[in-house]
């Protein structure tokens, strides 16, 4: 079915027109270019509010567009959404203006920063709209530049090594899938159509060739665990995390972690369905280290972002578990726990850039017994972290449970060990809201104001999504889950 | 929609909105709002007695069963949905939560009065009978564990109320985290029985395990894990250690949480559990075991402290430890029969203790004394609660705990070896009686030990000492369940009548009641007010005339003093060994991150180094030399901008912007409606 609307087009590139806006605006109008850059997101959301509105689960690929773009190498203008990225694209949409808002102390170098926040957002909506590999390439890489200089720029004093750090890591991580692609081009005839390529590879000299099969997608993989992180992959995400703005921590976290198992479900399982189970075992034992490991880091870490960054590590160790396991429950788990993780996670790097705006520190054990005189601050940051360590009724427990229960059949010793995460995660996050929150009030921060309105602004709407989503899970569940049963037949039939 | 179907809802909305509305504007509501959540809970207390009176009165039946659910989501491969199970055993639980919470909620508003975060202590008891309602009142696994956990946070809330004390907040995370490894211990035997039975709902589950499509020692390892909850939630050994810490909560909360609800709900899952867990005679065994060891240390406990309240979590933990015994040993009426009746006496207990720690503003024993004069009704209806939880006849813990003496007897007659169990507990008992008329002797008998706080004693106001009447007729009255018409026992009969409560007699089961043969039960009748009476002479002897000093006693027995006097120090085994080992070990690994892995990473920079010289001179040429040219390009666009540079402009392009924004939807949403 093609889109006459152009819907994943507009979204797409809205953002764009809108850097474009910004660019040509002089740079002294600071305000002008935040709002400009605030209203250039608006469009993507109220158009991925409408995308959902329309997605019929039912229906597989929708929103199509499809035009030859470098016809000499058969590569293809190619968009689409399905199950798998219509919650992705919402997400993107959804935190795009949320950090925008918590943009808006930056002031230095205005029109740069929020020109490049803008082509971050088409970059990150085109990785997943695109059905082409090599468009999806194309802005896989796109979006790499503009975070490479939103975190070296207007990052934190070591700005520099985590840039460079994290622009290596997944330039290297490119480089394996670059790789791959062309492979895998060459080999089936010149085809770059994500979605035929499945059968194109069965039907090549690749499909039987199992070692080459295998060494590509363990080049894939790399590639996408990077992004992840998976261990042993992911020391650069704490070093970015810690040096980045606010904004782009949420953006980090919230959505480009997600690409890793994005990728992995979109382009390496379809793509390769014997090797998704050859493979299973392996990445859900990494799953495992991501999980207890994180976790445990997590434990030791005293600066909040850095507490909150290995957490991810921690909370995307469950995706890896729950796509490993192949099972009903284990797929619908993971995917849901992406978009739970990015709601979460989003709040909590938002919470953490508030006090750090004022504190100007983020030493966990700095402050002490903010609850007192931060009672608004301190209920979001309550919610945030309860759904963090999967308090059922918020979002966090729904995935995380299917996960368990989709894993368990297949990797019982490993989700056993597993299930101890959701102690060591209870133990991490209480003790941290404990030492900043409880105890007697540090008088030091007696005057500190309670969360502005812009703030509130920025938390409500995810605060509402991870209480709506923990009550009624099936309204994003429904949506993947006709795509997930279709990915797993595709993969244990492989 | 079916009667029980909707007093169900209204049972559960209304404290989840008194939560709601408490949390949003209780600031700002006359009174704090606290007649919201009192209302509130008033009327589920009403529907609670109206879904009672409709089963148990007007439509009893042995095996009523009202059974209703909704579908929830889709899992992909399992269906969760969510609905109502209501049996007598539902039925008499709603009632006791129902009443405690109400007690305690009214209880609360003198205790609380002109606390910082009144509105706040409201929301949370809200919160907290909801998710106890939800606990009682729902139908599958899978809702039990989330009520399960909703449970164990709003304790967590209600534990650290005085959050700026570093006691209560050290309380608060100890009992989450402690109970919360009960519950993974939860989940994962509900991932076993998912995994074997492809259920969740509590009836489709035992179906399955009578069809033995789980058994042997899968069945048995599921059951020991579901149990483990009930060992975190109900405090039983080894996980018993938070209930004493979390006492810095305020005492309503004490009362609430150690009386009749959270402490209580390990032992309501098992009790609803009973037709599985029956099933595996080898779990029961483990579930009598953990029980006695519970109910033995924690009497021998409380012997040696001094803190009011300490004392009565002790006994708390205890008396726990029996029920569980209980339902282990298959005397399930008589182990839900002590829930009712312990819920009754030992709130009173607690808010007595509440009474009295209010006007001598002191929880240390040693400093009270004499009390009895200054505040006659704490004093009497204390006095009532000791004598219910020491077990004289007429009051209602001599019933319940006799059932349970009796069905550990018949146990033990049946299988010689476990005999320790009824001896166990017949030694407990004993401590039971004199530990707690200690108590009395030291806070209400002989003379003041502190002048100025005896002064400042005075009685409580009504709000405080009319829940301890009603109480008191509770603890009373509760006790004619099994001697007076024998309604208890008709009231809970053990569920699943054909296969359970087979299964239960084949090893030893309902021999509480009446049902029990006549020796076992006189026998252990009589046993038991002989202990009691031991009890209390000894507790008379020391602490009331003092012939026996308490001091030489004790110096003369130092070393076994001491270890009940430190718990046994297993807090010190879990601070020295086991969380001492989580911290070492997170050390090491953020270390390993640090330097083994993140040095790897950063080896390969002099490699990258190399590799740079090269790329350098192209990022120099080329890539500067593009991105210069953009500058070019932009700057040009710039200078054109700069001309049309004022405030009208910039207004004009953002709203520019916005229309062509909206102009985009419109089209957008128009093409949809055409």
């Amino acid at each position: 079915m093609e889109s006459q609307t152009h819907l994943l087009t507009w979204m797409t590139f809205f953002p764009l027109i809108g850097a474009v806006l910004v660019l040509i605006t002089p740079s002294r109008a600071k305000t002008f270019i935040k709002q400009l850059a605030f209203v250039f997101t608006l469009p993507s959301l109220a158009l991925g509010v409408q995308m959902l509105r329309l997605y019929d689960p039912a229906a597989g690929l929708q929103f199509v567009e499809r035009v030859s773009w470098i016809s000499y190498f058969n590569i293809e203008y190619y968009i689409g959404a399905d199950g798998l990225s219509v919650p992705m694209l919402f997400l993107t949409v959804l935190l795009c203006p949320i950090c925008i808002l918590a943009s808006w102390g930056i002031n230095d170098r205005v029109k740069g920063y929020f020109a490049l926040f803008l082509l971050l957002e088409t970059g990150m909506l085109g990785v997943f709209s695109a059905l082409d590999f090599f468009l999806f390439y194309v802005f896989w890489e796109l979006m790499l530049l503009p975070m490479y200089f939103l975190i070296g720029i207007w990052g934190g004093p070591r700005r520099e090594y985590a840039a460079i750090k994290f622009f290596l890591y997944t330039l290297f991580g490119s480089v394996f899938l670059l790789i791959a692609m062309i492979v895998i081009y060459l080999n089936t005839g010149g085809s770059f159509d994500l979605v035929a390529l499945r059968e194109q590879i069965a039907s090549s000299p690749l499909g039987s060739a199992a070692r080459v099969q295998w060494w590509l997608f363990l080049g894939m993989y790399v590639a996408f665990a990077i992004k992840i992180p998976a261990f042993p992959f992911h020391t650069w995400l704490p070093d970015a995390h810690v040096e980045a703005p606010t904004a782009i921590s949420v953006i980090l976290a919230g959505i480009l972690l997600k690409m890793g198992t994005y990728g992995i479900l979109r382009i390496a399982y379809p793509l390769f369905p014997e090797m998704a189970q050859q493979f299973a075992l392996f990445i859900a034992i990494i799953a495992l280290i991501n999980i207890v490991y994180g976790a445990l880091c997590a434990m030791a870490q005293t600066d909040l972002k850095k507490l909150v960054a290995y957490s991810s590590i921690s909370h995307m160790g469950y995706v890896m578990l729950g796509m490993a396991a192949l099972t009903p429950e284990g797929m619908n788990g993971a995917v849901l726990q992406m978009f739970n993780h990015g709601t979460i996670t989003a709040m909590l790097f938002l919470l953490v850039g508030v006090i750090y705006d004022r504190a100007h520190h983020r030493n966990i054990d700095g402050f002490g017994g903010l609850a007192k005189n931060l009672p608004i601050y301190s209920g979001f940051t309550c919610l945030a972290f309860f759904a963090s360590l999967g308090l059922p009724g918020l979002s966090g427990f729904i995935s995380e449970a299917l996960v368990f229960l989709g894993a368990f059949p297949v990797f019982m010793v490993i989700t056993i060990i597993g299930l101890s995460g959701i102690v060591i995660t209870a133990a991490y996050i209480l003790w941290t809201y404990q030492r900043v929150f409880l105890g007697p009030l540090n008088e030091k921060y007696a005057e500190l104001p309670d969360c502005s309105i812009r703030e509130q602004v920025m938390l409500y709407p995810l605060a509402f999504i991870v209480i709506l989503l923990g009550v009624f899970p099936h309204l994003i569940l429904q949506i993947f889950q006709p795509t997930m049963m279709q990915l797993i037949e595709i993969v244990t039939k492989g | 929609m079916h009667l029980l179907e909707i007093l169900s809802w209204l049972i559960l909305a209304l404290p989840l909105a008194a939560f709601a509305v408490q949390m949003a504007v209780g600031a700002r509501l006359p009174r704090y709002g606290d007649f919201i959540s009192i209302g509130a809970i008033s009327l589920s207390l009403v529907f609670c007695l109206l879904v009672f009176f409709r089963v148990i009165v007007l439509e009893y039946s042995p095996d009523y069963v009202f059974a209703v659910s909704y579908p929830w989501f889709s899992g992909g491969s399992i269906e969760f949905r969510w609905g109502f199970y209501i049996d007598n055993v539902t039925a008499f639980m709603l009632v006791v939560v129902g009443v405690v919470s109400t007690l305690v909620h009214i209880y609360s508003v003198g205790y609380m009065h002109g606390e910082e975060n009144y509105h706040r202590f409201f929301a949370y008891l809200g919160l907290f009978s909801f998710s106890m309602f939800l606990l009682v009142l729902c139908d599958n696994l899978f809702t039990l564990y989330i009520a399960w956990e909703l449970v164990g946070v709003s304790s967590y809330l209600l534990i650290g109320f005085y959050y700026t004390k570093h006691s209560a907040a050290n309380a608060c995370i100890k009992a989450f985290l402690t109970t919360r490894v009960g519950d993974v211990f939860m989940f994962l035997g509900i991932l076993l029985l998912v995994l074997y039975t492809g259920q969740l709902a509590y009836h489709d589950v035992f179906n399955a395990v009578a069809h033995g499509e789980i058994s042997g020692t899968v069945l048995t390892i599921a059951i020991v894990c579901l149990f483990g909850g009930a060992v975190g939630k109900s405090a039983q050994f080894p996980l018993h250690v938070w209930l004493p810490d979390a006492m810095e909560g305020p005492t309503p909360v004490s009362a609430l949480i150690h009386a009749a609800t959270m402490v209580a709900a390990g032992v309501y899952m098992v009790g609803r559990m009973f037709p599985m867990f029956s099933q595996s005679a080898e779990a029961m065994l483990v579930i009598a075991y953990i029980g006695l060891i519970t109910a033995f240390f924690a009497a021998t406990i409380a012997i040696t402290q001094n803190d009011i309240k300490r004392v009565l979590a002790y006994s708390t933990i205890s008396q726990l430890g029996y029920m569980v015994t209980a339902l282990g040993v298959g005397a399930y009426t008589a182990g839900l029969y002590h829930l009712m009746t312990h819920a009754f006496f030992k709130a009173l207990l607690f808010l007595c203790s509440g009474s009295v720690i209010h006007a001598a503003h002191t929880q240390d024993m040693r400093e009270m004394g004499g009390l009895r004069k200054k505040m006659p009704i704490t004093f009497a209806t204390m006095l009532i609660g000791t004598l219910a939880i020491a077990g004289v006849p007429f009051f209602s813990g001599f019933g319940s705990k006799d059932a349970i003496m009796a069905g550990a007897l018949a146990f033990g007659s049946e299988h010689g070896a476990h005999m320790t169990i009824f001896i166990g507990l017949f030694v407990a008992a004993g401590m039971t009686a004199f530990y707690m008329f200690r108590l009395i002797f030291m806070t209400f008998y002989g003379e003041s030990r502190n002048q100025h706080s005896y002064d400042h004693a005075h009685e409580s106001p009504a709000s405080m000492t009319v829940p301890l009447l009603i109480l008191a007729v509770l603890s009373i009255a509760g006790g004619f369940g099994l001697y007076g018409g024998l309604w208890f026992n008709h009231l809970v009969v053990p569920p699943a009548l054909q296969e359970a409560a087979h299964a239960a007699a084949e090893h030893g089961g309902e021999h509480g009641g009446a049902h029990g043969e006549a020796w076992i039960h006189y026998g252990a009748m009589g046993l038991s007010i002989f202990v009691a009476a031991l009890g209390i002479f000894l507790s008379w002897v020391v602490y009331g005339v003092k012939w026996i000093s308490a001091e030489k006693t004790a110096a003369a027995i130092r070393p076994i003093y001491q270890l009940s006097f430190n718990k046994y120090y297993v807090d010190e085994f879990y601070q020295k060994i086991v969380i001492a080992f989580v911290l070492w070990i997170r050390k090491v690994l953020a270390a390993f991150d640090r330097i083994v892995i993140d040095g790897i990473v950063n080896l390969t920079a002099p490699l990258m180094r190399g590799g740079a010289t090269f790329s350098g001179g192209f990022d120099h040429y080329v890539v500067d030399g593009v991105l210069n040219l953009g500058a070019l390009i932009v700057q040009a666009a710039g200078s054109v901008s700069v001309m049309l540079q004022n405030g009208v402009i910039q207004s004009y392009i953002l709203k520019a912007a916005i229309a062509a924004a909206v102009i985009l939807v419109v089209h957008q949403y128009i093409q949809f409606w055409l």
